[in-house]
């Protein structure tokens, strides 16, 4: 490509970058620092935290300046209508991805939930016992219609305060756009608040383990990782829309082109709909009988 | 087959004068910073080369120990302890044949074909100048680049019964779990994690490419089979992968973070990560021959100069095999206590992918049928490649049995299996492509003799190597064990003289690329003839550093 003039087509040819290879270093460090933290190889005792930190770090830093650069671009204008509708079958491919990486957390919970009578025709002694009863022996299971109640209500309403920041955005209206915007952050950030209290009373009231809990383990296991994926994933999207938020506030995104902030929307809308799930079948479906 | 009357504003060539003009970054910025889907594709080829040799070694110590019965190579005092890197015990044995297993799966096969041929010829086939994500399709590269090195790390640390990660590539509890309780099998898993998600973001960049950019006139019923390969391939990645991540997941919190999934003391169950496993890895079998099945496509319609027989049908037999193969999974399974009808549905359902397969066999041969067929060294390795995946896939449906997996389970049967559809049904198929795509790739010609001498070393080692293993199976020799009775002497004799002759077929490859690389002989656009209609072929070999500045208008189809 001599002279760009040449080019006679809207399609995005990217300049040369150096974050996918310094970012896959940070991977490959992140991934070894983990192992050097939990069990200490290659001579670093256990419990060495600084090179998983560094890592992570590094990923951090990566993410900003890629992303950085994509922002750039776009100001550029660089995001043609045709590089926009990539951008948008890629945000819903990786949201597929997501989809199918909470199948394998839910896949689990119903294996326990629907099949555990299964498990009582079982040869080992310890799986019979454990799942003779529903839910396990020892498991006190959660009141759906307190706090998971109370988190599914502020979900719901994030996603209308969502909604309605993006039709503001639409029309131009900054200004609503902005309020909404700044709830629909709020909101996110009490659903992990709530999250986090209520994770502090089954842990500090023994809900799942305790001494009669033969198999609090599963339960507690599946529900811990299930509903905390889903909250690692509202704290990503509550990050993601603070970073629409502040650009919002410096001036970026026009009522015609604002796909950084449709893309925010709707991981939120995929978060919002996963815990529509957790809640319908983790907390109200199978919930056994319900602690106090 | 598809296309190409392609009438580009100017000339229907864009020429070597033009590739001139091409402004390619500095050495470092090229290879390292690159967003060129072309040089990535390269990076991604030689990765895989690299990676190949160094699974194939790991075959060989295999292969070597296996040549007779007793313990020789992996035990104290051997050649192999001398060296050091690998440990020489059973645990030892068992490293190389699950590292072997998980270089080849996710570091040769993987890259070679989605990574190298579909990065570099996906967007030309479809009129594209670049991939939809230049950058984003970088990190899948280095991503795999840096899970290849924390793999290898696992190999020399600490794994709990010795040095290494020992499981098998389908690292089952509690094997996995309380039997290998060093840090080896966590750097596996977090290694695991890297692969996916370049994966994952591979798979996102192609899907996107296909639908967002083809060129005008290009529907999706004249893309080439190729095109229509990878479309399939990443789908299945895309939605099976981030299972694997959720199983593997699991493994390492139930095995740093107290949780029970796959622990019976605390209700968990083991089965479950079997099925959690090969919900995705089922899919990835697929995944790795797709492509190849998209390759042959081109090959044969290529020697044959014919449009291939049958376009649709043989798309959307692809189509048919990767949404079948999501329901498949628990074949894998049959042993474990399954319920019976879960077995016969898992059975039939199984079966069932017979059909559109036999679709695409009888096509490639009813493509050739009357055609005026060259017998260059692309076609002979698409002929093996026919002629081999058929002698895999009729074990396989002798094995899709609930009641034959029974006797066949976990025996060598298997193990020839899906030599039969991997080892010589994919690699025939990335070879086919290597040297179909040679000049357009490398700009040299490759050597037809040599070529040939490559093919017919190799054709005749790998069933040395594989067909005996049928009958070790049907006799009742498990798999990944280090050792074995004397009745299976002969037959695992004969295999590993097979390996040999497979690794002077190997050596006679080396050859080959080094000779072009010395030689030098110019590439030509099109060596093929009129067979070859794919819009690769309108360009220059190597291409230009950036093709289609004007997009190609596709008029009319071929097929």
């Amino acid at each position: 490509m001599a002279d760009h003039a040449a080019v006679h087509h809207d399609y995005h040819l990217v300049k040369p970058s150096p974050w996918p290879l310094v970012g896959s270093i940070f991977g490959a460090m992140t991934a070894i620092g983990l192992v050097m933290l939990l069990k200490g190889i290659l001579g670093v005792p256990k419990g060495t935290p600084w090179v998983l930190c560094m890592g992570l770090a590094g990923l951090l830093f990566v993410m900003g300046a890629w992303w950085a650069d994509v922002v750039k671009e776009a100001n550029e204008g660089d995001h043609t209508p045709v590089v926009s509708l990539g951008l948008r079958y890629g945000m819903i491919l990786f949201i597929a991805s997501e989809i199918m990486f909470f199948v394998a957390w839910f896949w689990m919970f119903f294996e326990m939930a629907l099949f555990h009578h299964v498990r009582t025709f079982s040869p080992i002694e310890e799986v019979r016992t454990a799942w003779a009863a529903w839910p396990p022996k020892g498991v006190e299971t959660i009141d759906p219609w307190h706090f998971p109640l109370i988190n599914t209500l502020t979900l719901l309403l994030s996603g209308t305060t969502i909604t309605w920041a993006h039709h503001a955005l639409q029309h131009g209206d900054r200004k609503n756009a902005r309020t909404g915007l700044i709830l629909t952050v709020i909101l996110g950030a009490m659903f992990s608040c709530i999250q986090a209290y209520e994770y502090r009373e089954i842990i500090l009231e023994k809900l799942f383990f305790n001494e009669t809990s033969t198999s609090g383990g599963l339960y507690g296991s599946s529900f811990f990782m299930a509903t905390g994926f889903h909250g690692f994933h509202v704290m990503i999207g509550t990050i993601f829309l603070l970073v629409c938020l502040i650009r919002l506030l410096n001036g970026a995104f026009t009522p015609r082109q604002h796909f950084g902030f449709e893309a925010a929307a709707w991981y939120w809308h995929f978060v919002d709909v996963v815990w529509l799930f957790l809640f319908a079948f983790i907390y109200v479906v199978f919930q056994g009988h319900a602690a106090t | 087959m598809s296309t190409a009357t392609y009438s580009a504003h100017d000339d229907a060539i864009q020429s070597g004068a033009h590739a001139e003009h091409d402004h390619k970054p500095s050495f470092f910025v090229r290879w390292f910073f690159s967003t060129n889907h072309k040089d990535i594709g390269l990076l991604y080829i030689m990765f895989a080369i690299m990676a190949g040799l160094i699974g194939g070694a790991l075959s060989g110590l295999i292969r070597l120990e296996l040549a007779e019965p007793g313990i020789q190579i992996f035990t104290a005092g051997s050649w192999l302890s001398k060296i050091g890197i690998i440990e020489a015990s059973k645990q030892g044995y068992n490293v190389v044949v699950t590292a072997h297993a998980l270089i080849m799966i996710f570091f040769m096969v993987m890259p070679a074909m989605i990574g190298g041929f579909g990065n570099f010829f996906v967007p030309i086939m479809i009129g594209a100048p670049d991939m939809a994500f230049p950058r984003m399709n970088n990190i899948s590269f280095w991503l795999l680049v840096a899970s290849f090195c924390v793999l290898v790390t696992s190999l020399f640390v600490d794994g709990g019964p010795g040095r290494g990660f020992g499981g098998g590539w389908t690292m089952y509890p509690p094997l996995s779990t309380i039997g290998h309780t060093g840090p080896a099998f966590d750097l596996v898993i977090l290694s695991l994690h890297l692969a996916g998600a370049s994966s994952i973001l591979g798979a996102i960049n192609f899907i996107t490419t296909i639908f967002n950019m083809r060129a005008p006139g290009m529907t999706l019923h004249r893309m080439p089979l190729f095109v229509w390969s990878v479309l399939v391939t990443v789908f299945l990645l895309l939605l099976s992968l981030p299972v694997l991540a959720g199983a593997i997941t699991m493994l390492l919190t139930d095995r740093n973070f107290g949780t029970s999934f796959f622990n019976p003391a605390g209700g968990g169950d083991p089965v479950m990560y079997q099925h959690l496993f090969w919900f995705f890895g089922h899919p990835e079998v697929y995944i790795l021959i797709l492509p190849g099945f998209g390759m042959i496509s081109h090959v044969v319609a290529t020697f044959s100069r014919k449009p291939v027989f049958g376009y649709l049908a043989m798309a959307y037999a692809m189509v048919a095999i990767g949404v079948v193969g999501f329901v498949v999974w628990a074949h894998h399974m049959f042993t474990v206590g399954l319920n019976v009808n879960l077995q016969a549905y898992f059975s039939a359902a199984t079966m069932i992918i017979a059909v559109p397969t036999g679709i695409k066999i009888f096509s490639w041969i009813a493509t050739m049928w009357g055609g005026s067929i060259d017998f260059k060294t692309p076609m002979l390795f698409a002929i093996g490649f026919i002629f081999l995946f058929t002698v895999g896939g009729v074990t396989g449906v002798v094995l899709s049995n609930a009641g034959v997996d029974y006797s066949f389970q976990d025996t060598y049967y298997v193990v020839a299996h899906f030599h039969y559809v991997l080892s010589l049904g994919a690699v025939f198929a990335i070879f086919a492509g290597f040297y179909y795509w040679y000049e357009k790739m490398w700009g040299v010609k490759y050597n037809e003799f040599l070529g040939a001498t490559h093919f017919w070393l190799m054709f005749v080692g790998v069933n040395v190597v594989f067909f005996p293993m049928h009958f070790l199976g049907a006799q009742g020799m498990p798999r990944r064990y280090v050792d074995y009775p004397t009745a299976f002497a002969f037959w695992n004799r004969v295999s590993t003289d097979g390996y040999m002759i497979t690794v002077a077929g190997i050596a006679v490859f080396v050859v080959m690329l080094a000779e072009s690389a010395i030689r030098r002989r110019k590439a030509v656009a099109n060596p093929w003839g009129d067979g070859a209609t794919t819009l690769e072929w309108t360009l220059s070999s190597p291409p230009p550093y950036h093709q289609f500045n004007d997009l190609p208008v596709i008029e009319a189809d071929a097929h």
